[in-house]
């Protein structure tokens, strides 16, 4: 019997159709000794290379091909939230049936990164940057109306800690 | 706040280095700043705490990390910073912040983010983290991550 689409969505263990990526032991040294830390210095992917004991030529090959692969997003900074700009954490509870209609109409907004699928009433989860309040809360109204169902506003009030990574395969 | 300069050098940054030899010196060509410039603007950016950290993104979904929760937490205002901490500092908390409640709908006020291979394996780090923390009496919520619509870096700029 199979699953109805809307419903593949709530067991991460079954959602993925995609094989995972398997990594050898040069690349993964290479994604756990540099999420922080990149040099600064003329020639920062010659140092790591030099570092994990091979050539500039294969790191950028390496991380060439995971960007394109999509294991990582980008090899650049990680900017701590509402320094620059304005950005918050929204939610909406959407009946299942509307879902996925609702969450494509909150893709199209260039001011979203990440929208989610979560376990909750409150379902659909996404972060929207923008580069001023004023332009955040336009959006997060016109969204409202676009979909007719009220956002859940949760903007960072104080960070405790933020991401730098963290150890794989351990 | 941020000079124009700075301002003009994260754009350029924000979605990532180029994958070249000299990745500096090519941000510097674009924004019209020498490569020494480049290194030493994003260091005092770093030093300033603007930007967290340089290195390489990893989209942990694709590695096989697909049990994302969000654990939110009920907390008494008053032990806020306490608990915000504590659940900072664990191992497996890549994530911990205070939002704000919207009551009646929304009663959480501190939300952490726990990454991991298997479900099973992040309820038991949260099991754990209850346990030997303490915090039984403040309510919390697991909200795992479903369909992803949408996953790119925040662009400020």
């Amino acid at each position: 019997m199979s699953t109805p689409a809307h419903k593949l969505g709530q067991n991460p263990d079954i959602r993925e159709t995609k094989p995972e990526i398997r990594l050898n032991d040069l690349e993964k040294r290479l994604l756990n000794e540099f999420q922080k830390g990149l040099p600064l210095s003329p020639t920062p992917f010659a140092d790591m290379a030099n570092s994990l004991g091979t050539s500039e030529a294969l790191v950028l090959q390496i991380l060439e091909r995971l960007q394109k692969q999509g294991v990582i997003s980008r090899v650049g900074p990680v900017i701590k939230p509402q320094r620059i700009g304005a950005s918050t954490l929204a939610a909406m509870a959407i009946p299942e049936d509307r879902l996925e209609a609702v969450a494509h109409v909150i893709n199209r907004y260039s001011e979203v990164n990440h929208n989610y699928e979560r376990e909750n009433r409150f379902n659909l989860w996404f972060v929207v940057t923008a580069p001023d309040q004023a332009h955040l809360d336009a959006v997060l109204a016109d969204m409202e109306e676009k979909t007719g169902f009220p956002v859940l506003n949760l903007p960072m009030e104080k960070p405790y800690h933020i991401d730098l990574g963290f150890p794989l395969w351990c | 706040m941020l000079s124009k300069q700075d301002k003009e050098l994260i754009a350029e940054i924000q979605s990532g280095l180029p994958l070249a030899s000299h990745p500096y010196a090519e941000i510097g060509e674009r924004v019209g700043l020498s490569e020494q410039k480049v290194i030493q603007r994003i260091g005092s950016l770093q030093a300033g705490g603007v930007i967290k950290r340089m290195g390489i993104v990893v989209r942990h979904h694709e590695l096989g990390y697909t049990a994302n929760a969000m654990v939110v937490w009920d907390v008494p205002d008053e032990r806020l910073d306490e608990i915000g901490e504590l659940l900072g500092s664990q191992d497996y908390v890549t994530l911990c912040y205070q939002r704000p409640r919207r009551l009646p709908d929304w009663p959480y006020n501190l939300f952490c983010m726990i990454h991991g291979q298997k479900r099973e394996r992040v309820l038991q780090i949260i099991d754990a983290i209850v346990e030997s923390e303490d915090l039984a009496d403040i309510p919390h919520k697991v909200l795992f991550s479903g369909r992803r619509f949408k996953q790119r870096g925040a662009r400020y700029l």
